[in-house]
């Protein structure tokens, strides 16, 4: 599962498990090895296991079995406080008591540096999130955003070479979100440290993260980078998860090589690529992205299986037109087109019918 | 269309009010409803709680009964120099007298006693022996008027003389039976100008009989003093020969002959009453209280007295109440530090276990307030005794020898102990409800800071529950500064409070002046201490909760 290898792990969990009443398992066998400086995001709906995973790399929880490892050391017996993790924390957690420039003091001197030091440090953390003019002010004088720059200086100012973060921007506007996306990604790079970052916003997972592990039922489901994850799942659930999918029901009727046939339970006959369907027969679920439904028949291939559909709904989006089907029985057939001067505009109860190339449609797990 | 942009002046409302008057009316029914509302405990606690309070307080610088006692010799002692070392003159001697006999006849001078035994021991005693005798005094004049002519034995004579025609005809016709009020006595205008003083203590035994006796004014023979009265003016030589009204015969011969009456010396006749008439003291401390506020009971609280020379120290052996103020103090405080000490960590397991758990121990920190009060501090008694079960058990386990028991009752050991029980609620309840509003965020970004368990919570936990521990000390302090019940039970002598001083002089003593001076002086520090805490930890960092 795991693309690399042992020998250069930073981080790595080997069969962790996690239990928190002694009859159910949260984390179920994790094995997770992550190089150094890689921007890693843990995926998956809540109660999927990610923020406990997390917690136990940070030492606030103990792993019931298995091993976790920093830079080739054990640390599951070493208390939080010494395993020189920076942490930011969803409300941000600065202390309400101190000023910004103390909150970040704060890091310096439980270890013991310098007053002068610490001064520079302060600054230049400051800086770096550009918010060098608000050392003397309270976390409550500032907005969320405000906040989440000094929480991140915070959690860098003592120059960990691990950064966790556990939603960190859960709480702020889609606009903030996105500026401070691009700025940690940023500064993560920049600086090289080694990030893991749980979300259970997707589009946060893949515009921010080397890789991405989706997390659910307290296992990883899939650990890939952002692209070939959402255009090559591994199995139906980050299919489904990952973007948005149509998904269609059948059975395998015969695979050939990297093409397989599949036999909707309509009746209908389509192409698609084998992913974890191993023999004919099969149940499988098969998962079409939106954007890569076609229903210009020029753009098709001649031999190309097609389904009939009826137009439900069209909706205008700007930049994009999401059109809403009638497929094989589903309501809910989902395309995306581009907003483009050639594009047909579908009207609601038009007839027509749409295909995809093979390697677009895969054949999943039911 | 109007430009508002160039609209100068108050920002105008749609029908050209100006917007604050629109504001302010649109506000001033919303204003009068909460009014309303609150308006019933508001006259209510004014009525029964504020007024009383504040009239109590006044009371300890009040000292209007001396002056109302005795009118006349307190402003004669005005003039007097009271450092000389002289006893005053005669003319306050008979003042005195004047003023002893209206008072003994209202019976005011035993209060009047009481008032300034307070500030002298002995005045009681000392009023109430002559408010007994004074009577005897006058009785000189009253006899030689009476051998001089029966006339001046009949009250009916004395009205003919002094009351005016008028006053005369309507009393004569007044029917004591009819219900109607009985007219008011009306000096004669003439004789008022010739005898004044006889006139205007004549005035007051009408107006005595009439109004607080409520006798018939034609069937009362006058005071003594009046007959004192009159031989004053006669001797000062007032001119009676113009006088031509009733018993004008009788009057001119009096005057006449009453150079020639037997003088009596009220100087000699109160000391014969009783020599302290002649301690200087006595004058003095009458003459340092005659004004109608005093400073006397402030003064008496924070253990000093008036003095010659103003405000001085009193005996080392009568000073009480700076000692307890400052045990008062130092006791509360250590109350408050056991609560905070007791209460924290309970208040931190209540904030930090499930809710279910934390509501179940919930219970046991309120069942204290579900049980009498006197029946938790007499539990004390039976705990605390030396024969009771902490010592049994102490003695039981070899802890201490049987013939060395503990002493942790009727002293300040017994007094911590319980009230720091009676108040860790007081405690508890503000810590928690705190504590439940700092998040546990707050510790694990601390710890993934570096901080050590310990680090992170006095450099982070602890700043954050400081308003609790305000919130409670304040709570615990001010109750317990001014707790009453459970010291009086189990404080014995070391351990009470002072305000078991101001109940003793509430309901024992009756001193209720200076009860009401030691009850301002503690409002005021508790006030005062309100102020400092204020200025140094901020009321806004006192939270009950949220």
């Amino acid at each position: 599962m795991a693309d690399t290898s042992n020998a250069d792990a930073f981080v790595e969990f080997e069969r962790v498990q996690k239990s928190y009443d002694g009859e159910n398992l949260v984390v179920k066998d994790l094995n997770l090895f992550m190089p150094k400086g890689e921007f890693l995001t843990m995926l998956g709906p809540s109660g999927s296991g990610k923020t406990t995973c997390l917690m136990m790399l940070a030492g606030f929880e103990t792993a019931t079995h298995g091993d976790i490892r920093l830079d080739g050391q054990s640390i599951n017996n070493i208390p939080p406080h010494k395993r020189g993790i920076g942490m930011v924390f969803q409300n941000y957690a600065l202390f309400p008591h101190m000023t910004v420039a103390e909150n970040l003091s704060f890091p310096l001197e439980v270890r013991k540096m310098g007053k002068s030091e610490r001064e520079e440090k302060v600054k230049r953390a400051l800086d770096m999130v550009q918010m060098g003019a608000f050392g003397g002010r309270r976390p409550a004088q500032m907005s969320g955003g405000q906040q989440q720059r000094v929480a991140l200086a915070r959690a860098l100012v003592f120059e960990p070479e691990l950064v966790l973060m556990d939603e960190p921007l859960g709480a702020l506007d889609k606009q903030l979100r996105e500026t401070l996306q691009f700025e940690i990604t940023n500064l993560a790079h920049d600086l090289g440290i080694t990030v893991v970052y749980v979300t259970h916003d997707q589009t946060e997972a893949l515009t921010m993260s080397d890789r991405v592990a989706v997390f659910d039922d307290g296992r990883i489901q899939q650990l890939a980078p952002p692209d070939k994850l959402y255009e090559e799942p591994e199995n139906s659930f980050v299919a489904q998860f990952i973007g948005e999918n149509n998904t269609l029901e059948g059975v395998v009727k015969e695979i050939k090589g990297d093409s397989c046939l599949v036999q909707l339970d309509g009746g209908e006959l389509i192409d698609a690529k084998p992913v974890n369907v191993t023999a004919a027969g099969d149940r499988t679920r098969v998962s079409i992205r939106p954007e890569r439904v076609e229903y210009n028949k020029d753009r098709l291939s001649p031999d190309a299986h097609t389904l009939k559909a009826e137009v439900l709904e069209f909706i205008y989006m700007g930049d994009i037109f999401r059109t809403r089907l009638r497929v094989a029985g589903t309501d809910e057939f989902v395309i995306k087109t581009r907003n483009a001067p050639d594009v047909e505009r579908l009207k609601p109860g038009q007839q027509i019918e749409i295909g995809w190339l093979p390697e677009d449609c895969r054949a999943l797990d039911s | 269309m109007t430009d508002t942009a160039e609209h100068s002046g108050p920002m105008m409302a749609a029908d050209g009010t100006p917007l604050k008057t629109s504001l302010n009316r649109a506000l001033r029914r919303q204003k009068l409803r909460a009014l309303m509302l609150i308006a019933p405990l508001l006259i209510f606690v004014l009525v029964t709680f504020i007024a009383p309070i504040a009239d109590m307080l006044f009371r300890s610088i009040e000292n209007q009964i001396v002056s109302d006692t005795l009118p006349r010799t307190t402003a004669e002692l005005a003039d007097w120099d009271g450092d000389s070392g002289e006893l005053p003159g005669p003319a306050i001697f008979e003042s005195l007298y004047k003023d002893i006999f209206i008072a003994q006849e209202r019976k005011l001078h035993t209060r009047l006693g009481s008032r300034l035994n307070y500030e002298l021991t002995g005045v009681s005693s000392l009023f109430r022996k002559s408010g007994r005798r004074v009577d005897d005094m006058g009785e000189v004049y009253q006899d030689q008027f009476e051998d001089l002519n029966s006339f001046w034995k009949k009250g009916e004579n004395w009205n003919a003389l002094l009351g005016s025609d008028s006053w005369m005809t309507a009393q004569s016709s007044w029917n004591e039976d009819s219900g109607s009020a009985q007219p008011a006595f009306e000096i004669r205008a003439e004789l008022s100008a010739l005898l004044p003083e006889t006139a205007a203590t004549y005035a007051i035994f009408a107006d005595f009989v009439q109004n607080e006796d409520e006798d018939n004014l034609l069937s009362e023979d006058p005071w003594a003093i009046v007959y004192s009265a009159l031989y004053e003016d006669l001797s000062a030589g007032a001119d009676v020969s113009g006088y031509s009204g009733p018993g004008a015969t009788e009057l001119q011969e009096a005057a006449a002959l009453a150079a020639d009456f037997e003088v009596v010396d009220f100087t000699a006749a109160f000391e014969d009453i009783d020599e302290d008439w002649h301690n200087i003291e006595v004058w003095q401390t009458i003459q340092t209280y005659s004004p109608e506020f005093t400073s006397g009971y402030f003064l008496n609280a924070v253990d000093m007295k008036k003095g010659l020379d103003g405000a001085e120290m009193r005996p080392e052996n009568e000073q009480l109440y700076i000692k307890l103020f400052i045990r008062t103090f130092i006791m509360s405080m250590a109350i408050t530090c056991s609560c905070i000490l007791l209460g924290y960590p309970v208040a931190w397991i209540l904030a930090n276990l499930p809710a279910r758990t934390a509501n179940l121990l919930m219970i046991l920190v309120l069942l204290p307030f579900w049980t009498s009060l006197l029946v938790r501090t007499s539990a004390w008694k039976v705990m605390l005794q030396q024969q009771g079960v902490i010592n049994d058990t102490l003695v039981w386990l070899g802890v201490v020898a049987d013939d060395s028991r503990l002493a942790l009752i009727n002293n300040q050991t017994g007094t911590i102990i319980a009230m720091t029980h009676i108040l860790l609620p007081f405690m508890i309840l503000p810590l928690y409800s705190v504590m439940k509003t700092i998040p546990p965020t707050y510790l694990r970004a601390a710890k993934s800071l570096g901080a050590t368990n310990w680090t992170a919570f006095w450099r982070v936990y602890f700043p954050q529950s400081v308003p609790g521990i305000g919130a409670g000390s304040i709570l615990v302090f001010i109750l317990a500064i001014g707790y009453y019940i459970t010291p009086e039970l189990v404080g014995g002598t070391t351990g009470t409070f002072i305000s078991n001083r101001i109940a003793y002089h509430i309901s024992s003593s009756l001193n209720w002046g200076l009860a009401a001076a030691l009850g301002a002086i503690l409002l005021a520090v508790v006030l005062g201490l309100y102020w400092a805490y204020d200025r140094i930890v901020g009321i806004d960092n006192v939270k009950l909760g949220g």
